[in-house]
């Protein structure tokens, strides 16, 4: 952080502007991982709903119910990494 | 931020509008509560309207109506919760619908903001939800519907370490929260999305007419997406609320 600061200075940078530039490089992270592990675990769950529905097509209406369910849980976990990112921002 | 000359607003510009009447007070109307109360005028004029003298043989305008109760009755209430619940299809079907027509202000030529991005409205809404979940459990189980969501059989003891506290975060915070932060983010970001996009097909087609045709085309796109979001999100919310209820209702097996 002390060497940051520094090179920071060097370029004319006050340590002000380097916190906000921090501040948002860290925001970014945030959501940016936060995106990762809903991403696979939303694939999966429609990807073995999908494979559900193929095989027995008579079942697909609670399928797609618990498919649903089973983003809106999975989901969860990117949307509190988007109020995350706001409140990372300040 | 900003690239180049091209500057996003601050979010604050998004979502929060002036008052334009009673400025100041707690009851001060600004664009997000006069939406909120035309759509609560909205939904009642059409479903009392539409429910006076009923025909046999429907119309038009009445079998949409039947149809809009019948999906909340059968694939939300007997599905999730059972048969023999159909007492709770007016609340949800109320819940659903007041969702529904506040995301869908987000496509509407002119107005395009959804109220229910701003965290009042389905931090209300999801607290509804909690006292009526928590009401309907101790009153259908009892202190077991405590119990047995902390000590869940078929554990080992040891893990009840690790599971009870897991368990009473969940059902005490998890669940209301991510219930109100869900529909809150989604409607957010599909406004933060769409005006970004409305903003880059302005500022290209004053210095770059032929590239606008780019962000404009995302932005219809993303119109029509918004549509579907706003729907799931309302049949999601109605969802969880009636997985929630049902939890209450039966004990897990």
């Amino acid at each position: 952080m002390h060497d940051l600061i520094t090179l920071a200075a060097a370029a004319g940078t006050g340590p002000g502007e380097l916190k906000d530039g921090l501040q948002s490089i860290g925001a970014g992270i945030v959501y940016g991982a936060a995106a990762i592990g809903p991403g696979i675990g939303i694939g999966i769950v429609v990807g073995n709903a999908i494979t559900a529905m193929a095989r027995q097509p008579e079942m697909a209406g609670p399928v797609r119910t618990t498919m649903f369910l089973g983003i809106a849980f999975t989901e969860a976990l990117a949307l509190f990494g988007f109020v995350l990112f706001f409140l990372a921002k300040g | 931020m900003s690239l180049g000359v091209f500057t996003f607003p601050p979010i604050d510009e998004l979502f929060r509008w002036k008052d334009f009447a009673f400025d100041g007070k707690f009851y001060a109307i600004n664009k997000t509560s006069l939406l909120v109360m035309i759509s609560s005028v909205l939904i009642i004029a059409i479903f009392v309207g539409g429910s006076r003298k009923m025909k046999l043989v429907p119309g038009k305008f009445q079998s949409t109506l039947e149809s809009t109760y019948e999906f909340v009755d059968k694939g939300i209430t007997r599905d999730v919760i059972g048969n023999d619940a159909t007492r709770f299809t007016p609340f949800l079907g109320t819940l659903f619908l007041f969702i529904l027509f506040l995301n869908f202000w987000e496509v509407i030529p002119f107005i395009q903001f959804p109220p229910t991005s701003r965290f009042g409205i389905p931090l209300f809404l999801s607290l509804m939800v909690y006292v009526l979940y928590w009401f309907l459990g101790f009153k259908h189980q009892g202190i077991k519907y405590l119990t047995g969501h902390l000590f869940p059989a078929g554990v080992p003891w040891f893990l009840y370490f690790l599971v009870t506290p897991i368990e009473l975060v969940q059902i005490l915070l998890v669940r209301p929260f991510s219930l109100a932060v869900r529909l809150l983010a989604n409607m957010m970001a599909g406004h933060i999305l769409l005006t970004a996009l409305a903003l880059l097909t302005a500022y290209t087609l004053e210095n770059a007419p032929i590239i606008a045709i780019g962000p404009f085309a995302l932005n219809v796109g993303v119109t029509a997406f918004e549509i579907l979001v706003g729907f799931l999100q309302a049949y999601i919310f109605t969802l969880l609320t009636a997985v929630y209820i049902a939890d209450s209702l039966h004990a897990e097996h």
